[in-house]
């Protein structure tokens, strides 16, 4: 068994924590080593039942048939004895011994996205235009593949061409969310679906703390941008510092109770992240200052009034033209892109 | 001693002739009717009996058979009592029978003598009109509503003994003229000026009215969907005589008009509940009566809440919102009714009536949302040509948008806009936009070139599905007529695009 191997099959040893796995493989100063100990010298280390457990698998368990696997649901196997596994991952105190790669891992810079699974229209709104806004200025957007502000910020990452990488609680060949299907194809031809589960295992309530330690690990900076106060992206902001990354929160209504996460972050000396431009400028990641679209006086004055998402109703009140009017320059700028229709029925820029 | 009066039936909406026949013969005394008589007019021989009585004549203590001929089609309700009573008397030589002669009578009677209203007088009393009968004599409640037809006399009696002195020659009545027939449309109750804001929705009834166009309104709970559905048969042009009557008939059917209503120049409101049966939505019984989708007929029918319509019945509404007509096929008859109708659904974002709101978490999960969405997409949905967001009014610039129009100077517009599209599709069987078929709608409505970019790279970038395009179209055209404009330009493209926000999938 070569080291790669060793790396696959520990990584797939199951009912053991990550960090013990780094243990045991220090210990045996090693990881082939590591998977070769001798049953005295387990049970030392895990004990009796960790032990016979672990002997069992590695009695059982063929690291070829993961690997093959993998490339059957056309996944490539990065481990730790790889060199292109990802460098801050790399660097974070208990790395995935080993990762499941659906695409092409980014070799840009990469910032996290993060956020409840039911945001507000506007959370929605926000997600997406961050998103698009990184990878416009080249950064690869990493998030969960979650409803909601995940798959907004992939989505809005994917405008652009992308890259994006949606790092998963379940096997790359596992569909889930359920309706995501489409969107994790997409994420994988501009970008990676990333997994550190072998192809098969489904999604488990207990993967997702341990897959977010992977979004921020991944990640330089962290933006959560909805989030109750009991939102698992506040465990990713939480992981994100114990790592070291940089943290930053978007700021909301304090009548929003999915602003409530952000606004305590914020209080605890996150970044301030109304849009990406804050993200890049404190990353010192240039960015390009928008381009300068041809517009119409009535389109102008219609831009500018839509510096926050409007409904056409508001619009009209503001004397910008009639219904009928208003309702034509919103299209016609639309079909353009420079403006974008949120799903209770505003606009936005 | 035998005597014949006519009367009449109504299966549907149409009046068929029955003539009532009774002999009076020496024998046991007794009374019975034949000729496929349902149990309450089994039970006329009751009433007839007793108001005979006691209208101070005489009921003959000798053999009486009535027959309603024909005699193979079940009769039904109580609206030949009053025939019976008469012919019971012309049989008996207490009034004459040749006063009886070119007469219709219909009329429900009660135990002292009087002369209670019944349903279907309109329909009689055209199929009297019809038959070339010269007068009828019906309950006084229901004169007006005959009184519409031209060229029969309508006499009304309250009470047995008016009808038989009017026959003996003692009582002269005047034929009831019906009046209001002329008269300006009475005025709406609601105006669309009523409502603030919301110039969106307002614009989409404008289309709406202006192209025959069914609407869908989406938003949350207390948003003002009802307020504004309500105010749709305020903005459509009023209705034409013709029109009137068929939508009175379908009232007079139905037993649905006012107490001595006259015809109804107002176009119909209905806003059936989401816990309608079948049965009340489409017609139905054993005898087929109108259900709400013919008491909509040339108005406007409001499906509030419309996911939570049982399947069934949505599934059903598909023939009359297509064919502006319902079929009801029971084992007594096969039925049509008319039921050309502008539907107005309404509809929550999700179950709970926050998604997507600012400050309102939504509740829902979300299959629980695809199920609710689910729930209208399909074969009504595809019918629905506009699709329109009604936000909740909470801030201050959604209610200040001036002067809010009134519903009369919309009607204008829509009038005008009628007016083009009736001259374009002279001597076709389809008067408006909305219900020209595609392959017309191609060739009358396909836009300049800028039109045609636009609406090519609005289902590119917006993910339009295919089907959109077709609705696009019909309702660019409609809003270009609304213009005046004689072609459909990009304009007119764009803001038909607004109201498909449901074919949207990015």
């Amino acid at each position: 068994m070569n080291e790669r191997e060793a790396w696959v099959i520990l990584n797939a040893a199951p009912g053991i924590s990550v960090r013990t796995k780094h243990r045991l493989v220090e210990a045996a100063g090693g990881v082939r080593e590591a998977v070769a100990l001798r049953p005295s010298a387990l049970r030392d280390l895990l004990g009796e039942r960790g032990a016979r457990r672990l002997q069992d698998f590695l009695a059982r368990a063929d690291p070829q048939r993961l690997i093959e696997d993998a490339k059957r649901c056309q996944a490539e196997v990065v481990t730790l004895a790889d060199a292109h596994y990802p460098q801050l991952l790399r660097a974070i105190a208990d790395p995935p011994l080993a990762l499941y790669v659906r695409g092409q891992l980014p070799r840009e810079v990469c910032v996290a996205v993060v956020g409840t699974r039911n945001p507000s229209a506007d959370g929605e709104y926000v997600a997406r235009r961050m998103g698009a806004e990184l990878s416009a200025a080249g950064v690869c957007v990493v998030s969960g593949l979650a409803r909601g502000v995940d798959a907004a910020a992939h989505r809005g990452s994917l405008e652009p061409g992308g890259p994006t990488v949606a790092v998963l609680g379940c096997g790359v060949d596992v569909h889930y969310p359920a309706g995501h299907e489409a969107l994790a194809d997409q994420v994988a031809a501009h970008g990676a679906l990333v997994s550190e589960y072998p192809p098969g295992t489904r999604a488990a309530k207990h993967h997702f703390p341990l897959r977010n330690r992977i979004i921020s690990g991944l990640s330089r900076a962290v933006v959560v941008v909805e989030a109750t106060l009991r939102s698992g992206a506040l465990i990713t902001a939480d992981l994100a510092l114990e790592q070291g990354r940089e943290v930053f929160a978007v700021p909301g209504s304090v009548l929003n109770p999915r602003s409530a996460g952000p606004h305590r972050l914020l209080r605890e000396g996150a970044g301030w992240a109304e849009s990406a431009c804050d993200v890049l400028r404190a990353l010192e990641i240039p960015h390009a200052s928008g381009r300068v679209p041809e517009l119409g006086p009535a389109e102008r004055q219609l831009l500018e009034a839509l510096g926050e998402p409007r409904y056409p109703d508001e619009l009209v009140a503001a004397r910008l033209g009639s219904a009928a009017a208003v309702n034509a320059l919103l299209v016609a700028l639309e079909v353009r892109g420079l403006v974008r229709r949120l799903q209770d029925g505003r606009y936005a820029r | 001693m035998l005597a014949k009066v006519r009367s009449s039936s109504v299966l549907g909406l149409e009046a068929y002739p029955v003539e009532v026949e009774v002999d009076v013969a020496t024998g046991l005394p007794g009374f019975s009717i034949v000729g496929l008589p349902d149990t309450a007019v089994q039970e006329a021989k009751e009433r007839v009996r007793a108001a005979i009585k006691n209208a101070n004549f005489e009921v003959p203590t000798r053999r009486i058979t009535v027959n309603l001929a024909p005699a193979d089609v079940r009769k039904e309700g109580p609206s030949f009592d009053l025939p019976m009573a008469v012919a019971v008397l012309a049989a008996t030589g207490q009034v004459p029978a040749e006063a009886c002669h070119g007469t219709l009578f219909l009329g429900e009677l009660s135990l002292d003598g009087a002369v209670r209203p019944v349903h279907g007088v309109l329909s009689a009393a055209l199929h009297a009109a019809q038959c070339g009968l010269r007068r009828v004599v019906l309950p006084a409640d229901n004169a007006q509503e005959a009184a519409i037809v031209p060229g029969v006399e309508v006499y009304g009696v309250s009470h047995l003994l008016e009808a038989a002195r009017f026959l003996l020659g003692e009582l002269r009545l005047k034929p009831v003229v019906a009046n209001g027939a002329h008269e300006p449309e009475p005025e709406d109750e609601v105006d669309l000026a009523e409502v603030r804001g919301q110039e969106h929705a307002k614009r989409a009834l404008e289309i709406a009215a202006a192209g025959g166009h069914n609407v869908l309104l989406v938003g949350p709970p207390g948003s003002g969907k009802t307020m504004l559905a309500r105010r749709l048969p305020t903005i459509l042009p009023p209705m034409t005589w013709e029109e009137a009557v068929e939508v009175t008939r379908i009232y007079s059917a139905a037993g649905a008009l006012p107490s001595r209503g006259a015809l109804l120049r107002r176009r119909p409101f209905r806003a059936p509940h989401h816990t309608a049966s079948y049965a009340a939505l489409l017609g139905g019984g054993n005898v087929p009566r109108p259900g709400e989708v013919s008491l909509a007929h040339h108005g406007v029918l409001f499906l509030d809440e419309l996911p939570e319509f049982h399947r069934d019945a949505l599934e059903a509404l598909r023939q009359p919102v297509e064919e502006g007509r319902v079929t009801l096929a029971r084992a007594a008859a096969t039925v049509t009714f008319p039921a050309r109708f502008t539907l107005v659904a309404a509809m929550n974002p999700c179950p709970c009536g926050s998604r997507g709101d600012r400050l309102r978490e939504c509740s829902c999960t979300p299959s629980q949302v695809r199920r609710y969405q689910a729930k209208v997409s399909g074969p009504l949905l595809d019918r629905i040509d506009l699709h329109v967001e009604v936000p909740r009014l909470e801030s201050h610039s959604l209610m200040d948008g001036g002067t809010a129009e009134p519903s009369s100077a919309v009607r204008d517009r829509v009038l005008r806009a009628r007016q083009r599209q009736a001259e374009r599709y002279a001597g076709r069987p389809y008067r408006c936009n909305a219900h020209v078929p595609v392959r017309v709608l191609r060739r009358v409505a396909t836009p300049d070139p800028a039109g045609r970019e636009l609406l090519r790279t609005a289902i590119e970038r917006l993910g339009l599905s295919a089907r959109a395009y077709d609705r696009v179209l019909r309702v660019a055209r409609t809003i270009a007529d609304l213009e005046g404009s004689e072609g459909v330009s990009a304009a007119h493209v764009a803001e038909a695009v607004q109201y498909r926000s449901l074919d949207r999938s990015r």
